[in-house]
């Protein structure tokens, strides 16, 4: 027994190692298969960079390239080094270029040169990671100058107008009225495209476009913040959709803080192909890892699809999930930012108490993860008022049960696209609750054996069983099946399946086998 | 469309009839000083409140003020000029629904459903289609005598005629919640084009959107046969697709 839910140990272990269960043939899955992205995330390590005229990235280009040649399972550095010493160039862009006109071609070399081939590819990634490295050791400095924000949760704010310029802007007021943690949200079309966009953009759909630049413009307006506001502004974007990994590599590269990141997310949401999900996930984690970058898993889009007190268990299953595929991929426990929502129908009695209980449950299971507390979506009707309520019950949950991250709400959820006077009305509502009750976690307790206790007891069982029963079918069929979300999603179908290849005998990876192989 | 006969003129209110009392709230981008209050006090008398109650200002950021306003509003409503779309197709029940597919169409009903272009965000689609349903309204997967395939997000028009054609759809349903740049005219234009183009008029499946910002009179202009705004349950649209395609067919255009 412990903690202020009384939870039995022995259960919470018994879950973990279910979990595990669940999860190893996966990893085993993602270790043994490559995707086209994580190969492109190689490229970008080693150096590849910009986009042909059409505005293909030149990764791609050399990818598709490797891939008609010598296909993909034996992973392209070694064909693109082996190229590169072949045709005596030493800049790895400009033979993506050679590549992309059909004046090289590829090879899978044997014996010596294959050793050659391998050990350049090894030093020019290990170049990518030392800038990555070198970014992580920046953040830190920055973080020891300026410093964390004063109180927890740390306060999340979303900026999405499309264009990069604008956002700027929107982005340095928000932090200026309060926000420690900048999102900006993602074109709603991004997470399928099977390439990275490049450059500044300004055309967007309820969102900008992730590129490098515009990680890189929005990064350094967020540095000039925190400078003028004496913390440091941290920058999310999204690592999801079908160019997984090079988002990670790419955030990585321009010192983005937090990726959204969720192992499951882009199978059940976008009907993603869930091994290239997996391959990807795990890829995108160990760089997640290396950057110093927090993730932050979105259990919360179970609850806008399910009902969120029959469904409850589905959220800490995928916690659970979630939490052995970081570990696994080797972030730490302060790295995981994982997500739960307050969903619960205003409307049913007791409402507030479940709420409780499932936020305390997650806090409880997961005591040195940052905790992401999602506002309420899917009960915000037009009713502005009722709305601020609403927000204003989610804000006290978050204080009350001590979460790390706090996305702010908006009453106008559902109606438009936050206004200046909506994230300001906003804000008001976060600062007043965690003004009044920052520190009520201190001295709120569940009476023994209460309301709170039993739901919660009742919500790790039920995790529980779900994780025994997938135990017993593996974590592939119970997704196929519409396990988690009501969404079906077998192995054999969804998008982006075509970008995924068994390794071969001679597959190598050197930017795995660096992060794999020296973990800070 | 519906114009009830008798005359009828109401005006808002607030605690006693015929006040006109409204409440607005609005952002000018000019920081917080006497001028800006009187400048919020001349939009509210513009937009014929008056008089005009500042009740609340307060700035935001450097260059914005929020203000709150109440005050009389002079404008009248005239009850006989409003124009809406009425439902003009009796609500039945799932089991009513299922009866009526049984017993008039003889097989099943089969529906197409899709969130079209960019837009990802398929709670619409799936509150109407999935088992689960809304509002403790199962969606359309629950009734046995619909055939439901649900395409999900960001699906390409022609990957939707296609399914159409493929399932033989006597009804396609469109989600579209993105309204971003007018994305939600612009892909119900290009989905309704493209029916047309694939299919003649007889063989057509019955279009319908839905969303939250669309007008439920825009139908003709949309090339659609029926749209469906916030706050639609499952239920409705059965009973819809019942009298469209069973208990009125005639009436269709």
């Amino acid at each position: 027994m412990s903690g202020k839910l009384e939870l039995d140990p022995a259960l919470v272990a018994r879950a973990r190692e279910l979990a595990r269960r669940a999860g190893q043939p996966v990893v085993e899955l993602a270790r043994s298969h490559t995707t086209v992205s994580v190969e492109r995330a190689v490229l970008r390590l080693a150096g590849v960079t910009g986009a042909d005229p059409d505005g293909i990235p030149w990764v791609n280009r050399l990818v598709d390239a490797v891939v008609a040649d010598v296909g993909l399972g034996h992973g392209v550095a070694v064909p693109v080094f082996d190229a590169l010493a072949r045709e005596q160039i030493s800049d790895v862009t400009l033979l993506a270029q050679k590549a992309a006109a059909g004046s090289v071609r590829f090879a899978q070399p044997t014996g010596r040169a294959a050793t050659a081939a391998g050990k350049a590819a090894r030093r020019a990634v290990a170049a990518g990671v030392r800038r990555i490295d070198r970014r992580r050791a920046e953040r830190d400095r920055l973080v020891k100058r300026y410093g964390d924000p004063k109180q927890r949760p740390w306060i999340y704010l979303i900026v999405a107008t499309g264009d990069i310029y604008e956002d700027i802007p929107q982005a340095q007021a928000a932090a200026r009225a309060g926000a420690d943690i900048i999102a900006v949200i993602r074109s709603t079309g991004q997470s399928l495209l099977d390439y990275v966009p490049e450059g500044a953009t300004r055309e967007g759909f309820a969102g900008t476009y992730a590129t490098q630049e515009n990680f890189r413009l929005m990064r350094a307006a967020l540095d000039e913040s925190s400078r003028e506001l004496g913390r440091y502004v941290r920058l999310t974007n999204y690592a999801s959709g079908l160019c997984m990994p090079e988002m990670a590599t790419l955030a990585g590269l321009e010192r983005l803080d937090m990726m959204l990141n969720d192992s499951m997310y882009g199978i059940l949401f976008r009907d993603i192909n869930p091994i290239r999900t997996f391959v990807d996930q795990r890829f995108s984690r160990q760089v997640h890892a290396r950057a110093g970058i927090i993730i932050n898993t979105g259990e919360d889009n179970y609850l806008t699809t399910a009902d969120a007190v029959d469904e409850a268990h589905t959220v800490t299953v995928s916690q659970l999930l979630n939490e052995f595929f970081a570990h696994e991929a080797g972030l730490a426990d302060w790295q995981l930012g994982l997500g739960h929502a307050f969903e619960i129908n205003p409307d049913l009695p007791e409402s507030f108490r479940l709420e409780l209980a499932h936020a305390l449950l997650a806090r409880e299971l997961f005591p040195d993860a940052p905790l992401k507390w999602m506002p309420p979506t899917k009960h915000m009707t037009g009713d502005v008022f009722r709305g601020n309520l609403l927000d204003g019950f989610f804000n006290l949950v978050g204080a009350m049960t001590g979460q790390g991250i706090l996305l702010v709400g908006m009453m106008t959820e559902a109606v438009v696209t936050p206004w200046l006077s909506d994230r300001d009305i906003a804000l008001q509502n976060v600062r007043y609750v965690l003004g009044a009750s920052g520190g009520l976690h201190e001295d709120f307790v569940p009476a023994p054996g209460g309301f709170i206790q039993q739901r919660a007891h009742r919500v790790l069982g039920e995790a529980v069983d779900l994780l025994d029963r997938i135990g017993d079918q593996s974590l592939l069929t119970a997704i196929a099946e519409g396990t988690f979300g009501i969404m079906k999603r077998p192995a054999d179908r969804g998008k982006g399946l075509d970008g995924v290849a068994k390794h071969e005998a001679d597959y190598y990876n050197p930017a795995t086998e660096i992060l794999e192989g020296d973990r800070p | 469309m519906t114009a009830p006969a008798e005359k009828k003129i109401v005006r808002p209110y607030g605690d006693t009839t015929g006040d006109g009392m409204v409440q607005v709230s609005f952002t000018l981008p000019v920081p917080h000083d006497k001028r800006a209050e009187g400048a919020a006090v001349q939009l509210a008398n513009k937009m014929g409140i008056d008089p005009a109650m500042l009740v609340h200002a307060k700035q935001m950021g450097d260059g914005f003020t929020f203000f709150v306003v109440y005050g009389r509003v002079n404008h009248l409503v005239d009850l006989s000029q409003v124009q809406v779309v009425e439902r003009d197709f009796p609500l039945l029940s799932a089991k009513e629904v299922n009866a009526v597919v049984k017993q008039k169409l003889r097989r099943k009903l089969s529906v197409v459903g899709a969130c079209i272009g960019t837009d990802a965000h398929t709670v619409g689609i799936d509150a109407i289609l999935n088992v689960k349903g809304i509002a403790g309204e199962k969606g359309l997967e629950y009734y046995r005598e619909l055939k439901v395939s649900n395409l999900g997000a960001q699906v390409s028009v022609p990957e939707l005629v296609e399914a159409a054609r493929r399932e033989k759809a006597d009804a396609v349903l469109v989600s579209q919640v993105v309204t971003q740049r007018d994305a939600h005219l612009h892909n119900t234009r290009e989905m309704s084009a493209a029916f047309r183009e694939a299919m003649p008029a007889g063989k057509r499946p019955l279009l319908i959107v839905g969303g939250p910002r669309f007008d439920e009179t825009m139908t003709g202009e949309l090339g659609v046969d029926r749209i469906f705004g916030r706050g639609t349950t499952p239920g409705e649209v059965a009973s819809y697709l019942v009298h469209a395609l069973i208990t009125n067919k005639k009436a269709r255009a």
